[in-house]
């Protein structure tokens, strides 16, 4: 298990350092940043002081390593819009992507494996063909479309919470809905079918030949070997959701990481990019890679090879 | 009263091609301490006839009886709670896979102890004092220490031993061992069939042995019952089945039985030419007449169950008379 972990450990730091090198390379070859930043009306002169001030005239290779000495010690530079560093600006804002994509997540989890459980139990039935649908609509519908539909319904007619901010808990419970349905269907279905699987195991006759009662066939026996994969199922679609924070945050006005890195982008605020790429690439690798230990840590197999 | 009367038994399948029968019509019967033997060839019907007996058969088959009854409780009727009450209880089961059988997410200690926390609700420690008492006697060492291993880190013939242990956890009156050796070496193969036959009688403990080898197997038994085609078509006490079986196939079964050194293993059953007929649909006449080399033109009929001397019965329409001079193989002229 130790050798297991360092070994995950270490494909993950090559992970963000590649992701680091691309996305910097991509961002600086897409075209000239010192023209983007000076904006349309700008004269070469200004254009060619920004390229200076900026240390853009640089060999790239420095430029990036420049960069990444700066990342290594949480030093992302200023920003070239707001009157803070880039390192203020992503811990004013974490915690509200953080706050919302855990609660998606807790959502989400809470309701995908009791239905998932639920449909595999009452197979072929309308329970679990009611299950599918939700499964169904819950993939085909774009979330800026169902969050949207949330504030009509819930924030518009009947008034119940609020529609855009986020001050109080009630701010966040319809953009959680709304991103947490976004990672249901997927876990319900994985849920599901682990759950049919494990149910026709030969360990699950086992259990009921010794008379256990249902729940504890069930729940016990079965569940705990079909969650496995949901584990990490959950681990990623964390990370999708904060990475897909962007457009529910947009939609309900909540101020986090998503909305930050649109506002960078549209105001060409490249050290704010660039921080945010990286911290949202290493959340998916750190994810990842607690979904591998997770995995490993509920599978005696591996946990005790 | 015997522990467990079974009267006509029927277990049938919805399969594609229709309904399968997979248990065609049983009786059989099995006294207190006592050790019966299936015995009888893949797909014959001897595992749906435990499951139908543990109440653990698959949820599309159905199940019929005339008669049920384990310890004078009518089975087929009981719920499905009641039943649970009863398995693991007062009937156990041992399974043919013992790599599968144990849940690989617990230990070995949580895995022997839940049934008897169920059913006695006895604390966790004096479940685990049993649980080390009983890995001892199935010839487990540091039985402690085993407790907390998990099922991957012991081999198929410890695994076997674990369920077997497990089995015996609650003192049932009945153990249902459903080919427990056949996925393991030779040499386990034997030990595990002594070690069972020593628990057996060590604890009085009733066992339906099931298997498909007749040979060293079954004599271990103090009855055998042999199946063909999902029905009983023979039973006897052991010796009287070896000195004068009743039924076409049984001889056929008792007449390839290997002698050491000469037959391969797993051979023995194929040695009776042809193939069982398909068990979707009803059966007409013997089910045994394609392969049979008594076969009559009276066999196209039903055969009875002719009872013989000694608490011996064969479903054959010769088993109590000499057989009439063979049918002339077809394809010679
Ligand atoms: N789950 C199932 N669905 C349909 N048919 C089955 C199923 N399990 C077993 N059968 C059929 O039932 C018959 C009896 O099977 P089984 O009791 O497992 O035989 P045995 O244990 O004697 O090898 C066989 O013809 C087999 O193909
Ligand atoms: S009834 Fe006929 S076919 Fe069947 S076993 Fe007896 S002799 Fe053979
Ligand atoms: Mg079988």
């Amino acid at each position: 298990m130790g050798t297991f972990i360092i070994r995950r450990v270490l494909v993950a730091i090559s992970v963000a350092l590649t992701i680091s090198v691309v996305s910097f390379m991509l961002l600086h070859l897409s075209g000239d940043l010192a023209t983007s930043i000076a904006g349309p009306e700008a004269t070469a002169e200004q254009v060619e002081r920004i390229r200076v001030d900026y240390g853009l005239d640089r060999p790239i290779v420095s430029q990036y390593l420049d960069w990444l000495g700066g990342a290594l010690t949480f030093d992302f530079g200023r920003s070239y819009y707001y009157q803070s560093t880039v390192v203020e600006l992503i811990a004013d804002r974490m915690p509200i992507t953080l706050t919302l994509g855990g609660l998606a997540l807790a959502l989400a989890v809470s309701i995908s494996i009791p239905l998932g459980v639920l449909a595999a139990l009452k197979r072929d039935t309308w329970i679990d063909r009611l299950a599918l649908l939700f499964a169904v609509v819950g993939q085909a519908m774009p979330s800026f479309w169902f969050g949207l539909t949330l504030i009509v319904v819930f924030a518009v007619t009947l008034q119940w919470l609020p529609a855009a901010g986020s001050d109080g808990w009630q701010h966040f419970v319809l953009p959680a809905i709304a991103l947490g349905y976004y990672a249901t269907p997927a876990m319900m279905r994985l849920t599901r079918t682990g759950m049919l699987e494990v149910l026709e195991s030969d360990y699950i006759r086992t259990a009921r030949a010794k008379g256990l009662r249902a729940g504890s066939v069930i729940f016990k026996h079965a569940l705990r070997n079909a969650v496995i994969p949901v584990v990490a199922l959950a681990a990623v679609e964390l990370g999708f959701m904060l990475g897909g924070s962007v457009v529910i945050e947009s939609v309900f006005s909540l101020n986090g990481l998503g909305q930050l890195a649109w506002d960078a982008i549209s105001r060409n605020d490249y050290p704010v990019v660039q921080a945010v790429v990286l911290i949202i690439a290493l959340f998916y690798i750190v994810l990842t890679l607690l979904a591998d230990v997770a995995n490993a840590a509920l599978d005696a197999r591996i946990r005790t090879r | 009263m015997p522990l467990l009367d079974v009267n006509n038994l029927r277990v049938d399948l919805p399969v594609e091609a229709g309904m399968l029968h997979a248990v065609r019509g049983i009786d059989f019967h099995v006294e207190r301490g006592e050790m019966l033997c299936l015995v009888g060839e893949s797909g014959c019907g001897k595992s749906m006839t435990s499951l139908a007996l543990m109440g653990l058969l698959p949820r599309k088959a159905r199940l019929s009886a005339d008669r049920l009854e384990f310890d004078g409780t009518d089975l087929a009727t009981l719920s499905e709670r009641r039943r649970s009450d009863l398995r693991g209880a007062r009937m156990a089961m041992i399974f043919q896979e013992p790599m599968t059988a144990l849940n690989p997410a617990y230990t070995l200690g949580n895995q022997l102890c839940e049934g008897l926390i169920r059913h006695r609700g006895v604390s966790r420690r004096e479940a685990r004092e049993r649980a080390i008492y009983l890995l001892g006697r199935v010839g487990i060492s540091a039985a402690k220490e085993r407790l907390d291993q998990y099922p991957h880190q012991l081999s198929g013939g410890l695994r076997q031993r674990v369920m077997i242990a497990m089995a015996l956890m609650c003192e049932p009156d009945l153990i249902i061992a459903d080919e427990p050796t056949t996925a393991l070496d030779v040499t386990i193969q034997a030990q595990i069939l002594r070690l069972l036959r020593e628990l057996q009688q060590e604890f009085g403990t009733a066992v339906i042995f099931i298997t498909h080898d007749l040979g060293v197997v079954a004599r271990i038994a103090d009855r055998v019952a042999v199946m063909y085609a999902g029905e009983v078509i023979e039973s006897a006490p052991t010796p009287a089945l070896y000195a004068a079986p009743g039924h076409p196939y049984t001889r056929g079964l008792l007449s390839c039985i290997p002698t050491p050194g000469r037959t391969l293993p797993g051979s023995r059953l194929q040695a009776i030419p042809g193939v069982v007929p398909s068990l979707v649909g009803d059966v007409k006449g013997c089910a045994f007449r394609n392969r049979c080399p008594q076969a009559q033109p009276t066999c196209e009929r039903t055969p009875p169950l002719m009872s013989l001397p000694g608490d011996h019965r064969a479903r054959c329409h010769f088993a109590d008379r000499p057989v009439p001079a063979p049918r002339q193989p077809e394809t010679m002229s």
